[in-house]
């Protein structure tokens, strides 16, 4: 059953940036919008299970670092070859200087 | 003395997954974020800049050589006009590919688009073929981009000089492909959902090429062929020059770029033509950093690397007798030396591969 897990602190994170989330024997990416907001998504890319983390985000554009797929991190969907599978997503929330990721 | 088959469907290839050399992690030099970062940032300026200047070059001077067709007074024209179709093309459609020159997709795919028909490369289907370059670099078996093979195929590449066999073998596949077919190969790396699109390209491109014979025979000239499609032959030779220096000679079957590619200095000119992949390890270790940065890039991790070659001759001077001796002997092979600042190479990754005599 999913449930909030406390991630990250809101300055972990740089503006339009992401950082990596490792939780359990699971591995996140938690990205920071230009406008504030902050998303959650698997951390490997669907292509070939690259992490994201030494990814480039551009506005809400997550582009991998190995291939230069790129993918819309609010909604995971492939926007760009050679990612063809959509990321994972999962909830977010801000409570205080904290970020929450729901899984 | 090891055999090699290079073939994707072949014995290397099932040998690079049991080894753990397919889809391994690779080296990287340790840069801060925060200056990759900086680093990695997309721009539209240099590269619109490029695209005049490549684009305004070639509209001049195929127009001087229509003017001045036939006489020998054009030939110069057509040379040069070649190298930035046949050549030029071969770097716009590589960084493009990446989708790294211009900051807007829009003019990354228009300028990609161009260059693959120009380089004779279904654009999906290299694309697929570039992203496994880069997954399995040099792994025998499983990167389709190996261009000097062991022993390395002289007579071969001396043709592709001239585009012969790459362009035969391009327009070859490209009726394969508008016949609605794909290559056995072709269908290891494209997923399925990204296989029509290969054959709706090919299908323009002969439209293309048939329009461009049509009017050439309504002319009874072979000028139409002189601005569309030959320069891929006539004008080839600056690509493959520059390409086979990228990893030829070097070790195969290593997880570090810096065993397995070149960086060379070389002139403006060629540096233009290039698009700055004279910058290859770099390249190849960070991906993702725009052509126009490589040069800022190669300052901060030179010290983790080994020496540049000092110019396109010298880089020659190195691989010419290395390519030789592998026609005797194809276990050979130049071991990169790393500065004493670098990084060690990870030897258990590499133990096999550099187990053989290297110089």
């Amino acid at each position: 059953m999913a449930e909030w897990i406390d991630a990250c602190a809101t300055d972990d994170i740089d503006e339009e940036d992401l950082i990596r989330f490792d939780h359990g024997d699971r591995t996140f990416a938690i990205y920071r919008s230009p406008n504030d907001e902050y998303f959650c998504t698997d951390g490997l890319c669907t292509h070939e299970q690259v992490h994201l983390e030494d990814g480039l985000v551009m506005d809400y554009v997550i582009e991998c670092p190995k291939h230069n797929g790129q993918f819309d991190y609010r909604t995971g969907e492939a926007k760009r070859a050679p990612v063809c599978v959509n990321l994972g997503t999962y909830p977010v929330k801000v409570e205080g200087d904290r970020v929450f990721v729901e899984i | 003395m090891t055999k090699r088959d290079y073939s994707l469907l072949g014995p290397d290839a099932e040998r690079a997954v049991e080894t753990g050399l397919a889809t391994a992690e690779w080296y990287h030099t340790d840069i801060p974020r925060k200056e990759m970062k900086a680093l990695m940032q997309r721009s539209d300026k240099p590269a619109i800049r490029d695209a005049i200047i490549l684009f305004g070059s070639m509209i001049v001077l195929a127009g001087i050589g229509i003017a001045l067709w036939p006489s020998w007074w054009s030939a110069p024209f057509w040379l040069a006009y070649g190298v930035l179709y046949g050549s030029a093309m071969d770097s716009r459609w590589h960084e493009c590919g990446h989708g790294t020159a211009f900051k807007t997709p829009w003019m990354n795919n228009v300028v990609y688009q161009i260059a693959s028909f120009c380089m004779v490369r279904n654009p999906v289907t290299w694309r697929w073929s570039h992203a496994r370059h880069h997954t399995d670099t040099i792994i025998v078996g499983r990167d389709p981009e190996i261009v000097a093979m062991r022993p390395p195929a002289l007579f071969r590449i001396f043709l592709n000089f001239f585009g012969i066999i790459d362009a035969l073998t391009g327009w070859k596949r490209m009726l394969l492909n508008a016949a609605g077919r794909l290559d056995t190969e072709e269908v290891t790396y494209i997923p399925e959902q990204e296989q029509h699109k290969v054959v709706s390209v090919a299908r323009i491109w002969v439209l293309i090429y048939m329009a461009t014979i049509v009017v050439a025979v309504a002319m009874q000239s072979i000028l139409p062929l002189m601005v569309i499609g030959l320069p891929r032959l006539y004008g080839a030779w600056h690509h493959v020059m520059t390409g086979i220096m990228q990893h030829a000679g070097l070790a195969e079957n290593v997880l570090d770029h810096r065993l397995n590619s070149r960086t060379v200095y070389m002139n403006p000119i060629s540096r233009f033509i290039y698009w700055n992949m004279n910058y290859h390890v770099e390249h190849h270790m960070f991906p993702m950093v725009p052509y126009h940065r490589l040069p800022e890039l190669h300052e901060k991790i030179k010290h983790d690397l080994p020496a540049p070659n000092a110019s396109i001759l010298d880089a020659y001077k190195e691989i010419w007798p290395a390519l030789k001796r592998q026609l005797r002997y194809e276990d050979f092979f130049i071991k990169r030396e790393l500065p004493g600042s670098a990084q060690p190479y990870r030897e258990d990754l590499h133990e096999q591969a550099l187990s053989v005599p290297a110089e």
